[in-house]
């Protein structure tokens, strides 16, 4: 049978990444070849006073240093930087005049024969800065907060009060009122950021780019370059994770550009792994929850406020409290969220930007309200599960999160677990069972397919998305050869390629639900044209049949009533004498009937920890993480994505952040051995549940996206088991050993 | 990274006449911490002598018991020979827990002695730093310095040898990097010894010796002079295989530097004033990681141990006067006390006779 939507297929892709035949931006190789390499501000905030390249351009093979003394002439509005997922604000412009406005932020680029020649001419380049003071403290700058304006793509401010949140406070029997804390967090991808610029005899540009939109880079450089959309052509077939740090166009794209056209030479430019700690980052945030209760655990009040950093020339925004009036029955809410600005780079998003952060908050004060309510923590949750989106009073779209709790809980063990903390033991260690909850919007955009089936029976279908790793390759080839019903190894899926049609970002966890519609959509046209095509002439066995009384299955259209009345795909071509058939089209979202409902997916993440308690070591055992996120395409990809992301959450509970030394403006664990993400030792056992949606609404293949879910919940339910074993709340992020010694 | 030159000799002495011919030069075996130092800009050398080519790649046993490991030895290679297993677990399983199999494939024996701080400041050329330019400050002291040591910091009493230095002697330190070794903290408990040869000839230095406080020179982080080579390491006959720990506590459970480390080795005898089953401790080495410029070790707390009953309370003593005059800047304060239960934990593991991995299980 051809029916492969639902099943475990392998990656597609899987065979090119594993035996290196799949090539990354920095893995094009072309002859004259020239290498950037990019010299970065050590101080945080101030002026280059003096730019002396002369040492530099002196070596052979040094071909030019390029800074803001000789950039030539570019667009001059800072509007012509705006790429579609930038917040509001001024974006940054690399080497626009002399202003430093980050630690790290790009200077100079020399350009070199070779890398090594690169590398050591950029050591010679002398610059002289003025130091001005910069801020880099969140608390510190708490008085410059603001409310952040709208302007950034999927930003809406949070909703307003409900009820009298105070009152319900101030009269609760039962009442948590706790500050929480985490630090900034970079993607670290294993692939570094790179472009590498190919120029062609008339000017136009080939650029092999590390990006999850090859249409936003590509409208980046066209606007800041003045060239027209023609002339450039932005490929990234394959990417080496970017988990949100690839949504805009990073500055190694400006210069390699830059370069490329100035020199008229194809050009690399690839970040070094210090350098990636030099742009976005996950923002810091400072939260304060308070919840109050009726002595039997009902919900009377939540108020959740958040402080969070962004840049100065830019308000970075993301939805870090605005869950939090809408994940459990209340009537009286109150939330409050402010960015203030440092002098660093402008936060971008990372994997969950603000539900991560938000629900981190939010899932461990439940947990406080439990133990302060003498209840169970996962029965707290289930008394006040929320049937209806509060807000904006509408019926959730589809939410199995009580099927989640239940499955999950029975899976984890969870009805075992005695209330009382540093009650569970693991030999001589201390152990901790915890819970949380997880919610992500499910969202749709439009995006757009072509499909192109030719007389062999092959299909070749794409879009301009991109795959940074969840498996895009695979479940679009999967839609694909089931909407016509063809072998798996007849169809092929290509994206990355601005020269294929639109599609949204890769990010937000929509792209299944968006490029997929699309590719769906673009292979029922193929249908429709196949089945008049096969209709034509005298005889046919499928004669007056509409599209739905025919099936798409082994390479043939076949009548649903009576399988024996069939025709071959191929037959229907060679009898056409068509070379090929092809159609394009574009899915968009059904606003009108998605708005009526609140469209999210959901999690409950169990979890168990050993301490040990004397050293303060703590070790994740356990994970259990039950996911509702409609329909699951793939469930080999979509697992692994809900562990990728779990070890990341794993991450940002224990391990993960990146140091900020305020008197140098600057972070200092910038490299692999300090910034320490979790290793294969630091996770043990991860099981994944998928609760099913049957959800015809939220777009039609019904699916949600995983992309996100797997994370949102985890650092909580790692913070309350915590708890659990030992007694100690720990609110700062990473929960570091000093901090239980 | 700068333009250098390159040689690869085929005999200790033209090694170690590259070396006299050039200040500049430095000697690159695995290259696992020289080559990335090069490319950040840190180590700036005018020539690599690669000695990969010398003879000096043998574990060989010693006619007094002991073993001689070359130091082209890779850090893999001595972590699973069964001489080393079998006699000396201590330095196996240090090994083991440091870095990554990849890495200690590369990783030569001497290399491990030479590799360089983690400190943060030290890896970045845009910052002072004491120890990379002297002179020029130290951005830790005030700074982040959450890995940084806490014992042995104080300027002006270099008294390595001694491995003690006094609290509170006012001055501000210097420098407060750790060696990051794990091979090494092993080898200063079982007492190796390093084989070096330079223009003037062969000589040996115990490894207690070997790396320097670092004092009023932070710059320097061993005595061995700039015209030498290490050419093996060689261990006493005495190994401790009954009942030694090598405890690491880091931040996560594996490729990570430690926090703290400590390597724990206890020799036990019949107490024949104690009564039937009953043991004293008769011979106790203890070293730390993580907390110094060098593998902490105190002989006089060693003595102290000897004569004891293996327990809590002598075990107690023993990591409060290893630990006295520790001292924090901010961050790392905390070591201090990790330390001090670390190496009860470690001395305790060793007395059970337990292998004494990582305290998580």
């Amino acid at each position: 049978m051809t029916a492969y939507i639902g099943k475990p297929i392998p990656r597609v892709d899987g065979r090119a990444k594993v035996t290196g035949q799949a090539r990354y931006a920095a893995e094009v190789h072309v002859p004259g070849l020239l290498y950037g390499r990019v010299v970065s501000s050590p101080i945080a905030r101030g002026h280059i006073r003096r730019i002396e390249p002369r040492a530099a351009l002196a070596l052979p093979g040094v071909l030019q240093v390029f800074t803001h003394e000789n950039l030539p002439r570019l667009a001059w509005l800072s509007r012509s930087y705006r790429d579609h997922t930038a917040p509001p604000g001024t974006p940054f412009r690399p080497l626009h005049g002399d202003g430093i406005l980050f630690c790290g932020q790009p200077v100079a680029l020399v350009v070199a024969e070779s890398l090594e020649l690169a590398r050591y001419a950029a050591s010679l380049i002398d610059i002289e800065y003025a130091v001005e003071p910069h801020a880099t403290e969140l608390l510190l700058q708490r008085a410059w907060a603001t409310e952040p304006p709208r302007g950034k793509m999927g930003y809406e401010p949070p909703p307003g009060p409900r009820g009298h949140a105070e009152r319900a406070l101030r009269e609760a029997a039962v009442r948590i009122a706790a500050d929480y804390s985490q630090p900034a967090e970079h993607h670290n991808p294993m692939e570094p950021h790179a472009t590498t610029v190919l120029v062609d005899e008339d000017g136009s540009l080939t650029i092999y780019e590390k990006t999850q939109s090859v249409r936003n880079s590509q409208e980046y450089v066209c606007k800041v370059f003045g060239l027209p959309k023609d002339k450039v052509r932005v490929l990234s077939p394959f990417v080496g994770g970017a988990f949100g740090s690839g949504l805009r166009p990073q500055y190694q794209l400006f210069l390699a550009v830059l370069a490329a056209l100035e020199l008229r030479r194809p050009v690399r430019v690839e970040l070094t792994r210090r350098q990636m700690f030099s742009f976005g980052y996950r923002p810091i945030t400072e939260q304060h929850a308070e919840l109050g209760a009726a002595a039997d655990g009902a919900l009377t009040a939540v108020s959740h406020s958040a402080l969070a950093s962004t840049s100065r020339f830019e308000s970075f925004c993301e939805h870090i409290v605005h869950e939090s009036s809408v994940m459990y029955r209340c009537e009286n809410t109150r939330l409050d969220y402010k960015v203030a600005p440092l002098d660093l780079y402008t936060p971008i998003d990372m994997r969950a930007p603000g539900a991560v952060s938000g629900m981190f908050a939010l899932e461990c004060a439940l947990d406080e309200l439990a133990h302060a309510a003498g209840l169970d923590p996962l029965e707290l949750r289930i008394k006040n599960y929320a049937e209806r989106d509060q807000d904006k009073d509408r019926p959730f779209l589809s939410k199995e999160l009580r099927a989640c709790y239940k499955k999950g809980a029975e899976r984890f063990g969870w009805a075992r677990r005695p209330r009382t903390p540093r009650s569970l033991r693991a030999g001589d260690l201390l152990c901790g069972w915890g819970v949380a909850g997880g919610v992500w919007d499910a969202q749709q955009a439009p995006s757009s397919a072509r499909a192109m089936l030719t007389a062999d029976g092959r299909l070749r279908v794409s879009s301009s998305t991109s795959d940074i790793g969840p498996g895009t390759y695979t479940i679009m080839t999967q839609i694909a050869a089931e909407a016509l019903g063809l072998p798996l190894e007849d169809v092929t899926f290509v994206l990355g390629d601005t020269a294929l049609p639109l599609a949204v970002v890769q990010g937000g966890s929509l792209t299944a639900a968006s490029v997929g519609s699309a590719v769906k959509a673009v292979c029922e046209k193929l249908q429709a044209r196949l089945l008049k095509l096969a209709q034509d002439g005298a005889g046919s066995p499928l004669a007056k049949a509409d599209l739905k009384d025919v099936r798409f299955v082994d390479g043939r259209i076949e009548l649903v009533a009576d399988p024996r009345r069939a025709i071959a795909v191929r037959e229907v071509m060679r009898r056409a004498q068509l070379g090929m058939l092809e159609e394009e089209s574009i899915a968009m979202p059904d606003l009108v009937k998605q708005g009526r409902y609140k469209m999210s997916s959901h999690s409950a993440v169990f979890v168990e920890v050993t301490v040990d308690e004397p050293l303060g070591l703590i070790t994740v055992t356990r994970v259990v993480s039950a996911v509702a996120a409609g329909r699951i395409l793939n469930p080999a990809t979509a697992r692994s994505q809900i562990l990728g992301a779990v070890v990341m959450g794993i991450g940002m509970a224990l391990t993960e952040q990146s140091v900020l030394d305020h008197r140098l403006g600057r972070f200092v664990n910038q490299d692999l051995a300090e910034y320490h993400v979790p290793v294969c030792a630091d996770i043990r056992d991860l099981e994944v549940i998928f609760v099913e949606e049957d959800d015809p609404i939220v777009n039609p293949l019904g699916v949600k996206g995983v992309g996100e879910i797997g994370i949102v919940g985890v650092a909580a339910a790692i913070a309350n088991a915590v708890f659990h074993a030992t007694g100690r709340r720990v609110r700062s992020l990473p929960i570091t050993l000093d901090k239980l010694l | 990274m700068n333009p250098f030159s390159y040689a690869q000799p085929c005999a200790v002495r033209e090694a170690v006449a590259e070396l006299v011919a050039d200040p500049g030069a430095r000697i690159i075996a695995g290259g696992t911490n020289l080559v990335d130092l090069m490319k950040g800009g840190v180590a700036r050398p005018s020539r690599l002598v690669d000695i990969t080519r010398l003879s000096l790649h043998r574990i060989t046993e010693l006619p007094d018991g002991g073993l001689r490991l070359g130091a082209l030895v890779s850090n893999a290679d001595v972590a699973q020979h069964p001489l080393v297993t079998a006699r000396y677990p201590l330095l196996a399983r240090a090994i083991l827990q440091g870095t990554s199999p990849q890495i200690r494939n590369m990783a030569t024996t001497g290399g491990n002695l030479l590799q360089r701080t983690r400190c943060y400041y030290f890896y970045d050329p845009a910052l002072p730093c004491n120890k990379r330019s002297p002179g020029s400050g130290c951005p830790a002291l005030d700074g982040y310095n959450r890995i940084h040591a806490v014992l042995g910091t104080d300027r002006g009493t270099d008294r390595s040898t001694e491995g003690r230095t006094d609290a509170g002697s006012g001055s501000r330190p210097l420098c407060i990097a750790t060696h990051p070794s794990d091979m090494c903290v092993a080898l200063a408990a079982l007492e190796a010894v390093v084989h070096v040869v330079g223009n003037s000839g062969e000589r040996e230095i115990p490894l207690a010796d070997f790396h320097r406080l670092p004092g009023d020179t932070p710059h320097l982080d061993s005595n061995l002079a700039p015209d030498e080579l290490i050419t093996a390491v060689e261990l006493p006959p005495r190994g401790f295989a009954e009942r030694c720990a090598y405890l690491k506590i880091r931040d996560r459970h594996s490729f990570a530097f430690a926090l703290v480390s400590v390597a724990a080795a206890l020799e036990l005898a019949q107490d024949a004033a104690g009564g039937a089953g009953a043991v004293i401790i008769q011979d106790a080495r203890l070293a730390l990681g993580g907390v110094a410029h060098k593998p902490w070790r105190d002989a006089r707390v060693e003595a102290a141990l000897r004569g004891q009953r293996p327990g809590e309370e002598a075990f107690q003593a023993a990591a409060a006067e290893l630990l006295r005059g520790a001292r924090g800047f901010g961050h790392n304060g905390f070591k201090i006390e990790l330390a001090r239960r670390a190496t009860v934990r470690a001395l305790t593991l060793a007395a059970s006779g337990s292998a004494g991995e990582e305290a998580a299980p």
